[in-house]
């Protein structure tokens, strides 16, 4: 079998999985966590414990703020030390809720064993509310909450689910770990996906790099005698795990500009998202740990974690033997598309998949030169754009011209920069370029949808 | 040969004529009715064609004030009221003048009073670090130092100091455009009235977080502490939302509240005479001795006369009224004397 990827741009950077070797390790609980309550894409979750309170794990301690929102759970248990603003990782003031550790007691009713259970329940609709209930959002990093995912709008119909083990992303190894680890629970969670989105088939797309993964999650669907579920290999390409380009990779399909996948009759999860929908329904376990990975080269210690959501990122460290003295940025993420964190004193959150060191010869920053028109960035773009383009529109802050050029389809995979050979910032324009285009987006829709309420009246 | 030449000569000279007829024709035909009062206009204006007064260049704002029905939403701040003078003179119109105004930079937070926490190595440009992250140190408020506003001034008003790692407006430069206000991510540049003979007071720094975060991360923060909202005797300071902001219209340029300010976020610029923090604490004190000695005489006065009205006695009356008093005259004159030393 031919391996399949996407078929306009990418890059190949080296891989770089140094920590592929190291099995998930639970982190001891640190003494104090800091409980985000916007750590997902949409509104911001509404706490409903009030200062001194004693919590639980898995205990609902953020009610979902819109439909476009999610439950959050306390992750530890113990008392409520205080909710109010706090840096996050990019230093920004957000609200987070801060409990103090006491011990590690499990809310009731949550089935802490490990016994694989692989009876599916058959009413879909209680199945949502269990992972709605469960606080599930894409852990993939958009961290879109699954609820909304999994409910396609009227008129639109699933015709196949992609569960997205390509981890693509330099460094991380988190996925790898998952599906090698825990790969029968992932399985049973593609399973309950491919069912409530009406027994469409699925696939588990994990790229040639992972050749263990793809042995045993075959081995593990042969034997659980799941039908509809095969495993996909894909060719080895940055970003492969994008949304839309795993989307043409596996059907061939392009989702249009500004559409979603159910456009084309796609739902694509993420591996630890797969999971945490498993442990949502078959053991009422909400998301209250998620799987980090810790390297860098100059990074003495590798490691894939399981991290308590709300962990201080210096206790983290700490526990792996402080920041090595080499290190000059840390990254919360990977290289390609991951943020550098401003702070260390920042707590993780749902969507934070791995913490990468890198040196000062590894970040250096090129200067600048001109650009020679040689449309390396155009070729490598998965989208299709014209970074060169959007570059310079960006500058001159176009935003006509912009959106008329799709700057708002760009997906920040930072393709365009890795392969401009004259170091030209591209994406740090073109991100500016995107919001200002996104902005006038949002701004008609919201002048139109005024001007058809004012209508109505 | 000759008749050659002469025929070529001919041709060309007739076709020549037979064309540039066609041409004027043509130029008539099409030829586009302008009011050549726009071309005055236009050449009234500096021609720095910088947009900050809203339009493309100085061509632009000259058809649209041509067009307007009055100059009240039309104003090149630039040229300032003489050019307005001269366009208003053109145009039959009438201009009321503007104060002048200038740039001021709302942000203290130099390079010692903010200890860097990160370093930041990307893209040196305020709006894209803006875009990725709070800041390189604990105030996600103020100046970032990347010196957007500089590449945004296009009369070479601004410039960053290396020292302080701050931006600073030359006075006499700037024309209060206004590019520099939009360059800013983090918004901290305001256009204010430049004041008499550029004598301005003006609070430094806009970090909204709650006094010990901001003084955390920053030693010039305003800390919302409201001390001056409450020296203030013109009602001229707001404090919203952690920072205090003082009303250009109604301050007095007193200097009470830079004296008291605990953080040196209050700045007073273009003042003949160094600040005298002493001597206006004094002033304060014994204005507030004052004031609380006549609130007592005049508690006083009310049980007396609430006494004295009992018996209907005149003399009671004229004590109230004069206890009533000396309060806010006595404030008046301090502050007015005060003025009067510093011109």
């Amino acid at each position: 079998m031919s391996k399949r990827t996407f078929s306009i741009g990418g890059v190949h950077p080296h891989d770089n999985k140094m920590s592929r070797e190291c099995a998930l390790e639970q982190l001891p609980l640190a003494p104090t966590v800091y409980i985000s309550v916007a750590q997902h894409i949409g509104a911001p979750a509404v706490p409903v414990v009030a200062v001194g309170d004693k919590v639980k794990v898995g205990q609902v301690i953020a009610e979902p703020g819109g439909f476009v929102s999610t439950f959050i759970h306390s992750s530890v248990s113990g008392t409520v030390k205080s909710i109010g603003p706090r840096a996050d990782l990019a230093g920004k003031p957000s609200s987070h809720i801060e409990i103090a550790v006491e011990g590690d007691e499990w809310a009731e009713g949550i089935d802490t064993t490990d016994t694989l259970v692989t009876e599916i329940p058959s009413d879909n609709k209680a199945i949502i509310e269990k992972i709605r209930r469960g606080g599930v959002v894409g852990l993939g990093g958009a961290t879109v909450p699954t609820h909304v995912k999994l409910s396609p709008p009227p008129g639109s119909k699933c015709e196949r689910v992609i569960i997205n083990g390509c981890e693509c992303e330099p460094y991380l190894t988190s996925d790898y770990r998952t599906l090698l680890e825990k790969g029968d629970k992932v399985v049973v969670g593609a399973a309950i996906l491919r069912q409530v989105m009406g027994n469409v088939p699925c696939t588990i797309a994990i790229e040639e790099n992972k050749p263990e993964a793809i042995a045993h999650i075959r081995e593990v669907i042969a034997r659980l005698g799941y039908q509809g579920i095969d495993v996909m290999v894909m060719k080895m390409m940055y970003p492969q795990g994008g949304e839309k380009q795993l989307i043409d990779a596996v059907m061939h399909r392009q989702v249009g500009s500004g559409a979603l996948p159910i456009s084309v009759g796609a739902v694509v999860q993420n591996v630890c998202t797969t999971l945490a929908v498993y442990d949502a329904v078959q053991k009422n376990k909400p998301i209250v740990d998620n799987s980090v990975t810790v390297t860098g080269a100059c990074f003495p210690k590798q490691a894939n974690l399981m991290v308590r959501v709300g962990t201080p990122l210096k206790y983290i460290v700490d526990y792996l033997g402080g920041v090595p003295e080499s290190a000059a940025k840390v990254i919360s993420g990977g290289p390609m598309m991951g943020r550098a964190v401003a702070n260390l004193e920042a707590a993780t959150v749902k969507g934070t998949g791995g913490l990468l060191f890198l040196t000062e010869a590894e970040t250096r920053r090129q200067s600048a030169g001109n650009c020679i028109r040689c449309g390396k960035c155009a070729d490598a773009c998965p989208m299709g754009l014209e970074p060169f383009l959007l570059n310079k529109l960006s500058k001159a802050g176009d935003v006509e011209a912009l959106e008329a050029n799709a700057a708002h389809d760009c997906i920040e995979c930072g393709c365009c920069m890795y392969s401009c050979p004259a170091h030209i910032p591209l994406l740090d324009n073109i991100r500016m370029g995107k919001g200002a285009a996104l902005g006038a987006i949002r701004a008609r829709a919201a002048a139109a949808k005024a001007a058809a309420e004012a209508a109505k009246k | 040969m000759v008749t050659i030449i002469i025929w070529t000569i001919a041709v060309v000279t007739i076709l020549g004529l037979v064309l540039a007829l066609v041409l004027y024709l043509v130029a008539q035909r099409f030829k586009v009715e302008e009011d050549p009062r726009i071309d005055e206009v236009e050449k009234a204006m500096p021609g720095a064609n910088c947009g900050g007064c809203g339009f493309a260049g100085c061509r632009a704002f000259a058809e649209a004030a041509v067009k307007a029905p009055n100059l009240d939403n039309n104003y090149c701040p630039v040229g300032g009221n003489d050019t307005m003078a001269k366009v208003a003179a053109i145009l039959g119109y009438e201009v009321q003048a503007k104060a002048p105004q200038v740039a001021v930079v709302r942000c203290n937070g130099t390079c010692a009073a903010r200890p860097t926490l990160n370093e930041y190595n990307g893209y040196p440009s305020c709006k894209v670090k803006a875009a990725l992250y709070s800041s390189d140190t604990g105030c996600a408020w103020g100046c970032l130092g990347c010196g957007d506003c500089v590449a945004a001034c296009q009369f070479g008003a601004l410039s960053m100091d290396s020292g302080t790692g701050l931006p600073v407006v030359d006075q006499e430069k700037c024309t209060a455009c206004g590019a520099c206000v939009k360059a800013c991510p983090k918004a901290i540049i305001e256009l204010r009235p430049k004041g008499p003979r550029g004598m301005r007071e003006f609070v430094s720094c806009v970090n909204k977080d709650k006094g010990p975060v901001a003084k955390k991360a920053c030693a010039n923060a305003c800390i919302g502490c409201g001390i001056c909202v409450k020296t203030c005797t013109h009602a001229a300071i707001v404090m919203e939302n952690n920072v205090a902001y003082i009303d250009p219209a109604k301050c007095k340029l007193c200097r009470e509240c830079e004296a008291m300010c605990p953080t040196g976020a209050i700045h007073g610029v273009n003042f003949p005479k160094p600040l005298d923090k002493d001597a206006i604490k004094e002033r304060i004190k014994v204005r507030q001795q004052k004031a609380k000695e006549a609130a007592t005489a005049q508690a006083a006065a009310v049980t007396a006369s609430a006494v004295a009205n009992k018996k209907a006695d005149a003399p009671a009356e004229a004590v109230t009224a004069a206890a009533a008093k000396p309060v806010m005259p006595g404030a008046e004159e301090a502050s007015e004397k005060k003025e009067v030393t510093n011109e």
